[in-house]
């Protein structure tokens, strides 16, 4: 059977159709959920693509987070459903605190668009489950607002408990603190990235095509279920 | 202020009317008054004022733009010619592209940041309006030089403005270009190109059909923000010696847009309008006046139900406001109601402010008085035309018997510091500093951006279906020959195309002059017209649309004539795409087309303060050839890249380090062939057993080839002198972040 893989659009949201087209080169069916319902359609999983939600005129995801398509998600993801926040839509996870943290300015105040190295430092959540822990991988980052900022408590909570799933490696492109990339909940089934995977699943308009392995992780682990 | 309407126009006809002060002339308001039969209202004075004005009614260049339809080559691609929002191509497949590029240069050098966002608000809204939805944008730049102060307040404004507004749209960045030069201190060129795709059946036109039809305006509210914009901005030079007019600068709102483009998708896509038009320069007065003489019937609008940011607007105020992110539609009685549906699921505004009659005449209310009367036609297409004099400025034919001389290296070490002194020039330096500001992944399909040859973006998943555009200009040939020199960047252009392996289609231009009031302005606009009409029937490609930017000069002196050409391109598999980039060692470099070592013009002799003495004549019968050497080549061509500003040097360079692996050139006559900007060349790279093929497609199509070296190792050694890979990096990329930060 097919797999179910929700992806949000927001009025603002840009990376939605990206999102699709790396779940459905995964082997999932994307099925698209629109912000105005509360209806998850049957869904086994959901992205929140990038983009700039309500044009991120207040902070970035801050209206977002109150769209009724996020109520249905939050409680869902509160027990075990697994959801996948790229860029703004870490973002969206954060003000909605499934993520702890913030994304802010990017410390030399400029949107950066490179492709950015990372390594991947944990395998255990239902996203990251297909890399090899230490794996180092070639993605696109594109944001203005990607500087992870938290307090030492919750940052080593995080690192305590193995939650940063990604940081950069070789060039630190937006201040995040301990170049934290992306971290996961408690449970591993809520995960924010702020670089792109969906554009990096195929080398003619991507980097690599690493990004794929985010999704087909959950695909997996999904058929497992 | 109280309310001038036509009855009150008629009882007082000889009121004192502002019409200097809104940028008409005597004899223009004259012919007003003769179309209508008395003054016009202060409403209608508005209308005529934006619309006569030199951006919206061309009423300079007019009589030299007919030539782009007079001489143009019968293509049968082009589905929607010149005239309409921007031109429509068939590129097979039932795909149609759309593609325009237009200047926002004096706004963006008034606020940068709102200037450049507004200009790509503006030129998405034109190919949105066409039906299509927008795929990518491209953004060619000129500024003063690299380390003057007010660069420095501009580009990086101008920059952001750019990508502020195109990221959050969504649409991915592609390509462009950024030239320094004194000549645009004060006036810098602010270029905006966007491409759309759509299938046939769902083009869209700007026309009002069929009484009892709706005129909706939706999107953003009307405020007061860029009134009187376009005629008093984009039509006077700046003058330091008057007081200055400085009406304020629109400002964008790129989620509005966003919101309003995915509006509008679903509107077409559901079929429900049989109009449309954007509202840009000149705002409602150019909507309302166009769709309604584009059309078979007159139309009448009631003002006052135009919904308002700001309450205190006047009703000639609501006519000039170039408020953005908005558009007016033609619509069906019984497709209202699906209309609406469609803009409250997107929380977009829309009102129904007319319809369309039977008369012939443009009646506009505000609360029951009439305040505008008056035959569309005359507003909109019926400006005043200028066959303004020419005269060939002096200055050509003395540089042209002129000598110059510029230092040639011949040493190893001095070709070293040459090289590296070249490519660490603002002209020439990686731009990445500008790049990395712009989204290029989203949307998923772009195969190639900037710094390649042509951004390159895939159309159909399934057939892999894409296109290529370019933009160039050479304003220092143009200025030494603009005949030449808008030939040659037309040649160019394609050059760039055919090298990432597309085939050339359509053109769209961005004419940038000085004051078309300044005779030897006029005569180099005039043989650039000439030029670019006849190298496109040369070369068999039609003119889609364009873009006239003039008055670009402060007091007497112009900037250098820069017409800057777009050409669009087809490639029926984007998997075949040549990249710019040596990919591999061991592989033999090979220079196709000769150089005859002339340095004018070039990048070269601009760095020791000489632009040289004559342009390069355009062998446009070898360009053709060229171009299909280039797309016959394709199988074996691992990497290609085009030769033009800065060089040999410059290409080489560019072509090493994008990824990483070095070069060994062997080079007679060193300086002038690394130096020199011939046009008509292209560095390939082929696997060491395709020689015997390169050199059959080198008989086939008469085209030079000059196997010139092989690529490996990590440095680039040309004869005796050796530059790292780190050493050429250094120098290439340090520039932008030391001048701007």
């Amino acid at each position: 059977m097919s797999f179910r893989v929700g992806v949000v659009t927001f009025p603002g949201s840009l990376d939605d159709r990206d999102a699709a087209r790396a779940i459905e080169m995964a082997g999932g069916t994307a099925v698209p959920l629109f912000h105005a319902s509360d209806d998850l359609k049957e869904v086994q999983a959901v992205v929140l693509p990038g983009g700039f939600s309500y044009g991120d005129y207040l902070r970035c995801g801050a209206i977002a987070r109150f769209a009724p398509i996020m109520n249905s998600i939050v409680t869902a993801a509160n027990h075990g459903f697994p959801v996948l926040g790229i860029c703004n839509g870490f973002q969206v996870l954060c003000e909605s605190h499934l993520l702890p943290g913030a994304l802010t300015r990017n410390s030399n105040l400029h949107f950066l668009c490179r492709d950015q190295k990372l390594k991947i430092e944990n395998t255990n959540t239902l996203w990251t489950s297909g890399f090899t822990a230490g794996e180092e991988i070639l993605i696109p980052l594109k944001n203005g607002e990607g500087s992870f900022q938290c307090d030492d408590e919750t940052l080593n909570i995080l690192e305590s408990e193995g939650r940063v799933i990604a940081r950069y490696l070789d060039f630190d492109p937006n201040g995040s603190r301990n170049l934290i990339a992306g971290i996961s909940n408690e449970r591993g089934n809520v995960v924010g990235l702020m670089p792109h995977p969906e554009h990096a699943i195929e080398t003619l308009t991507g980097p690599s095509t690493a990004g794929l392995t985010f999704f087909t992780s959950a695909l997996h682990q999904l058929v497992g279920r | 202020m109280s309310l001038d309407t036509v009855a009150i126009a008629e009882e007082n006809p000889n009121s004192v009317q502002p019409f200097a002060e809104l940028g008409l002339k005597e004899d223009e308001y004259a012919r007003i008054k003769t179309i209508l039969g008395r003054r016009p209202t202060s409403s209608e004075l508005a209308m005529y004022s934006v619309m006569w004005s030199e951006h919206c009614s061309y009423k300079s260049s007019k009589v030299h733009l007919k030539q782009f339809g007079e001489k143009a080559v019968k293509s049968a691609a082009l589905l929607v010619g010149i005239g309409e929002n921007a031109g429509v191509v068939d590129i097979g497949q039932n795909y149609a592209v759309t593609f325009k590029i237009e200047s926002h240069n004096h706004p963006s050098f008034i606020e940068p940041y709102q200037g450049a966002a507004t200009g790509i608000g503006g030129i998405v809204r034109d190919i949105l309006t066409m039906g299509a939805r927008p795929i990518a944008v491209m953004d060619p730049l000129r500024f003063g030089l690299a380390d003057a102060p007010d660069t420095r307040r501009l580009l990086p404004g101008i920059v952001a403005g750019i990508g502020g507004y195109g990221n959050c749209l969504g649409l991915p960045n592609i390509g462009g270009e950024i030239v320094f030069d004194e000549s645009y201190a004060g006036n810098p060129l602010v270029n905006a190109l966007c491409v759309g795709v759509m299938k046939h059946e769902d083009i869209k036109l700007a026309t009002a059909h069929g009484a009892g039809n709706l005129v909706v305006l939706f999107g953003a509210k009307t405020g007061g923000d860029g009134i009187g914009g376009v005629s008093v901005l984009a039509s006077e030079t700046f003058n330091s010696a008057k007081p200055t007019k400085r009406p304020s600068v629109q400002v964008g709102d790129p989620f509005a847009e966003k919101v309003l483009i995915e509006c509008c998708l679903e509107i077409f896509k559901a079929d429900l309008v049989i109009g449309i038009q954007d509202l840009g320069g000149a705002g409602l007065s150019c909507a309302t006046s166009e769709l309604a003489s584009a059309g078979s019937g007159g139309m009448d609008i009631q003002l006052e139900k135009v919904p308002l940011r700001d309450p205190t607007l006047s009703p000639e105020e609501i006519l000039m406001s170039e408020s953005q992110e908005r558009m007016c539609a033609v619509v069906e009685p019984a497709k209202i109601k699906h209309f609406m549906a469609i803009c409250k699921k997107w929380d977009v505004t829309a009102t129904v402010i007319g319809e369309v009659t039977t008369g012939e005449r443009l009646h506009i209310t505000f609360n029951g008085q009439l305040i505008v009367d008056v035959p569309p036609r005359t507003v909109a297409h019926d400006g005043p035309v200028y066959n303004r004099p020419i005269m060939k400025p002096s200055y050509i034919d003395k540089l042209a018997e002129s000598t110059f001389t510029v230092p040639l290296p011949t040493a190893a070490d001095e070709v070293k510091a040459a090289v590296l002194k070249l490519i660490a020039s603002p002209n020439i330096a990686d731009k990445s500093w500008v790049t990395s500001q712009f989204d290029k992944y989203v949307q998923g399909n772009t195969v190639l951006a900037q710094p390649e040859d042509s951004g390159l973006v895939r159309i159909d998943e399934e057939t892999h279906l894409g296109v290529a555009i370019s933009t160039d200009a050479n304003a220092r040939w143009s200025y030494l020959n603009p005949y030449e020199g808008a030939k040659l960047a037309l040649a160019e252009s394609c050059r760039n195309i055919a090298t990432s392996g597309a085939k050339p289609l359509a053109v769209t231009n961005c004419l940038n002059f000085g004051s078309p009031e300044d005779p030897e302005v006029m005569w180099q606009f005039a043989e650039t017209v000439r030029g670019l009409a006849d190298a496109c029937l040369e070369l068999g490609l039609p003119i889609t649309g364009g873009n006239v930017s003039f008055y670009n000069q402060t007091g007497s002196v112009a900037i250098l004539p820069t017409p800057v050409i777009g050409v669009l391109g087809v490639i029926q598999d984007v998997r075949e795409r040549t990249p710019m980039g040596i990919p591999a060692a061991d592989l033999d470099l090979y220079l196709i087309g000769k150089y005859n070592g002339n340095l004018s013009g070039s990048e070269w002799a601009y760095l020791h303060g000489e632009i040289g003495n004559s342009a390069p004549v355009a062998n446009l019968e070898m360009e053709k050839r060229l171009v299909d050497f280039l797309l016959s080549g394709q199988s074996i061509f691992e990497s290609a890249h085009d030769v033009s500003n800065g060089g040999l040097a410059a290409t080489l360079v560019e072509s090493v380090l994008k990824n990483k692996i070095g070069a060994r050139i062997e080079l007679n006559d060193v300086a002038n062939a690394l130096f020199s900007e011939t046009p008509g060349r292209v560095l390939v790279a082929i696997a060491q057993n395709k020689t015997n093929d390169i050199a059959k497609l080198a008989v086939k199509y008469q085209i030079p080839i000059y196997k010139i070296g092989t690529t490996g190792g990590t440095n680039l050694e040309i004869n005796q002198a050796v530059i790292s890979i780190e050493e050429l990096s250094k120098a290439h990329t340090e520039t932008f972040p030391r001048l701007f930060g």
